[in-house]
């Protein structure tokens, strides 16, 4: 029983850490003012990215090395991400476009890219199948594992940088002036400006760097999870329960760590659970969103102050308009 | 000396608000961003298929207008992308975010499904068809209605949570299928091939037309609603100042939870639509994300009933022509997603130049300043 337990926390921090990666970034973007709605298709894009990467280093040597295999998809992933986020930031910081539309055509744009070139990317070279990277997805997948008492845990080391990075980012938004001007740019951008800080520059970089993050989300998915290989709409919609994530954790990327293993816990739960009939699981399965539903629900009705999202969340910023 | 003292910095290019733009200059500028988004579209199909443009279009063309029963699926397609896009409006003008239409349309197709289902022949065509739409339309009110309850009374934020609605909605309608259908498949057959109960007629021949009707007529109920009416008003005063409606003594909780009924309800229509006019069958992806697409549409047609079957007809058109190209060049029928999505980018974007003014620096300026 108890191993039957373990085995379920190990799998559901396994599917925990993609919403981890993408809470996280989301977490830094709207700690701008941005409510960027594209992390789905930005998390779909770092996967593909690092699937392209890490395809044309394994197609061009026949030995291919370890550092290699890794940062090349590592470094792929994040320029795609960030090039999407900088789409996103265009559009809706320059542009003062509307972020809630632009947010969504950027989730139908990258998922468009991410099954397009994942199931037409062999077929441009005259390859049939579909994508698997073994080499480099085993060497994502090299469980480094450590043991407590007779427990034995293990992840690949992805897992361990996504909870590093969200203790780096909580250090960083609470205890540095960095981020207490990023903060202070989401919460009311005009006395930022006024303050001297660049509005603009806060913006662009946290929505970059944001999204860069949560493209990782993708690249973990399809690198480790999947051992390098691609499966259409194989992501499906962790990307949207990561959004939910940055409510249910109110906006602090300490609390996204638990609640990213909550979430990635009852997204599998249902196989845990012994004799269920079909259909019961999936009643079951709605749990995470009714969760969500919830918890948006409760934070709403308590009003507490520190519980809130930042003031200018979802507004564009023009200095002009005051 | 006094010379370095009195020189100004001026910026290269300043950007000024608008006053007001004449609205053919504004629709030129809209027309244009259309021009360069299809251009970039066809030059992106390009390198990935190396054939010419003009063959590209052709075959776009071709995809949308080919034969008859390609119009008349095109017309389906523009009908409940239309029907979608007209039910999310009143919400959006009262800036409340309903990313849930894709929800509210699964539950009123599940309604429908259900009448289908359980009922079986045991009713004559006309009741049963009344009785399915109306089953429908109250799934999707109720749909509709729990994220705006709360929205009202605690301003729970409403993206998120019509957006876990769809997923629920999902979760729900692959419940009932494993309910119905008996060997623990996941995918619903046709419901009612041989005796076709709960199926709309065709008229005049064409399976499709009743169901486009549905919508043609509802696109123009909807345009008076939203212009002529009073509580249409209320709508638009709610979503430019909810504290000048509460002012005016517009009572806001009733105005949003009455929108979102309305909005729900159009939802359930369309999912009505698809299950009894279209697919007669139901699943968890039947609405195929029609609801993301339907709030951009709304979005680029400001909110405009009448000019909302235009921009339909431009996404409808691209999605059908890229698949049609993804299908003669054997390429992923995703690129119907990458073009969409670079035309929104295009649109979205050239709003800007319609609100603001770009002033360069001129020559007299920077002598003046010198």
């Amino acid at each position: 029983m108890l191993e039957k337990i373990i085995a379920f926390i190990c799998a559901a921090i396994v599917q925990g850490i993609p919403l981890l990666y993408g809470a996280t970034g989301e977490i830094i973007t709207e700690k701008s003012g941005n409510l960027n709605l594209g992390i789905p298709g930005i998390m779909y894009v770092g996967g593909i990215s690092g699937i392209i990467g890490g395809y044309f280093y394994e197609k061009s040597t026949a030995e291919p090395n370890v550092v290699l295999c890794i940062l090349i998809p590592l470094l792929a992933c994040i320029i795609g991400s960030v090039l999407m986020s900088l789409i996103y930031s265009f559009l809706t910081i320059t542009l003062h476009a509307n972020q809630n539309v632009t947010g969504l055509a950027l989730t139908t744009f990258g998922m468009g890219i991410g099954n397009f070139f994942g199931g037409s990317l062999l077929s441009f070279f005259g390859e049939s199948g579909s994508i698997s990277l073994l080499t480099t997805g085993t060497y994502y997948a090299t469980p480094l594992g450590f043991s407590i008492g007779k427990i034995e845990i293990s992840f690949g080391f992805m897992a361990y940088l996504a909870v590093i990075i969200a203790l780096a980012t909580s250090f960083v938004l609470n205890r540095t002036r960095v981020g207490l001007h990023l903060r202070a740019v989401g919460e009311n951008p005009a006395t930022a400006d006024a303050a001297g800080i660049n509005v603009t520059l806060y913006k662009y970089l946290a929505t970059c760097i944001g999204g860069a993050i949560a493209g990782m989300g993708g690249l973990y998915f399809v690198m480790d999870y999947t051992t390098g290989a691609w499966t259409n709409n194989g992501f499906g919609d962790r990307g949207w329960l990561a959004v939910a994530i940055v409510i249910f954790a109110l906006w602090k990327p300490k609390s996204a760590i638990w609640c990213s293993f909550v979430f990635g816990g009852l997204y599998i739960v249902c196989v845990y659970i012994p004799g269920l009939s079909s259909a019961t699981k999936e009643l079951i399965n709605m749990l995470p969103y009714i969760v969500t539903i919830l918890v948006l629900i409760i934070t709403s009705a308590r009003k507490k102050r520190e519980h809130q999202p930042p003031a200018s969340l979802g507004l564009p910023y023009f200095r002009e308009e005051r | 000396m006094s010379d370095l003292k009195t020189k100004k910095h001026e910026p290269v290019i300043h950007i000024t608000k608008r006053a007001d733009l004449v609205w053919y200059k504004a629709w030129i500028i809209r027309a244009v961003a259309v021009l360069a988004a299809l251009i970039v579209s066809a030059v992106v199909i390009m390198l990935l298929t190396k054939e010419n443009p003009i063959q590209i279009y052709a075959s776009m063309i071709e995809g949308n207008f080919g034969t008859e029963r390609r119009i008349w699926v095109m017309l389906k397609e523009l009908a409940i992308l239309l029907c979608v896009s007209l039910a999310v409006t009143p919400a959006f003008k009262m800036r409340f975010w309903n990313i849930g239409a894709e929800g509210q349309v699964l539950v009123g197709a599940l309604g429908s499904a259900a009448c289908m289902f359980y009922l079986g022949d045991s009713l004559p065509l006309p009741a049963m068809l009344i009785l399915m739409f109306i089953v429908s339309v109250i799934c999707g009110i109720i749909w509709g209605i729990i994220p705006a309850f709360f929205k009202a009374i605690w301003n729970t934020n409403e993206t998120l949570f019509t957006l876990m609605m769809n997923y629920v909605a999902m979760q729900l309608i692959s419940f009932f299928i494993m309910v119905w259908v008996p060997n623990g498949s996941s995918v619903m057959g046709v419901i009612n091939p041989q005796t076709k109960s709960g199926w709309l007629p065709e008229v005049f021949g064409q399976k499709y037309l009743l169901s486009i009707l549905f919508v043609a007529v509802t696109t123009i109920i909807l345009f008076i609603y939203l212009k002529e009416s009073k509580q249409g008003y209320e709508i638009t005063v709610v979503g430019e100042s909810e504290n000048t409606a509460r002012y005016v003594g517009i009572n806001v909780k009733k105005v949003i939870i009455r929108t979102m009924a309305i909005s729900g309800g159009i939802c359930g229509m369309a999912g009505f639509l698809l299950v009894s006019g279209i697919n007669h069958t139901v699943s968890a992806n039947l609405a195929g994300g029609v609801g993301f697409t339907a709030i951009m549409v709304s979005w680029l047609a400001k909110f405009n009933p009448i000019v909302m079957v235009l921009t339909s007809f431009i996404i409808v058109f691209l999605q059908i022509g890229a698949g049609e190209i993804a299908t003669s060049f054997r390429l992923n029928q995703s690129i119907a997603d990458i073009v969409t999505g670079i035309i929104l980018f295009f649109i979205i974007g050239c709003e800007f130049f319609v609100r603001y003014k770009i002033n360069f620096r001129t020559k007299e300026k920077e002598e003046k300043n010198a």
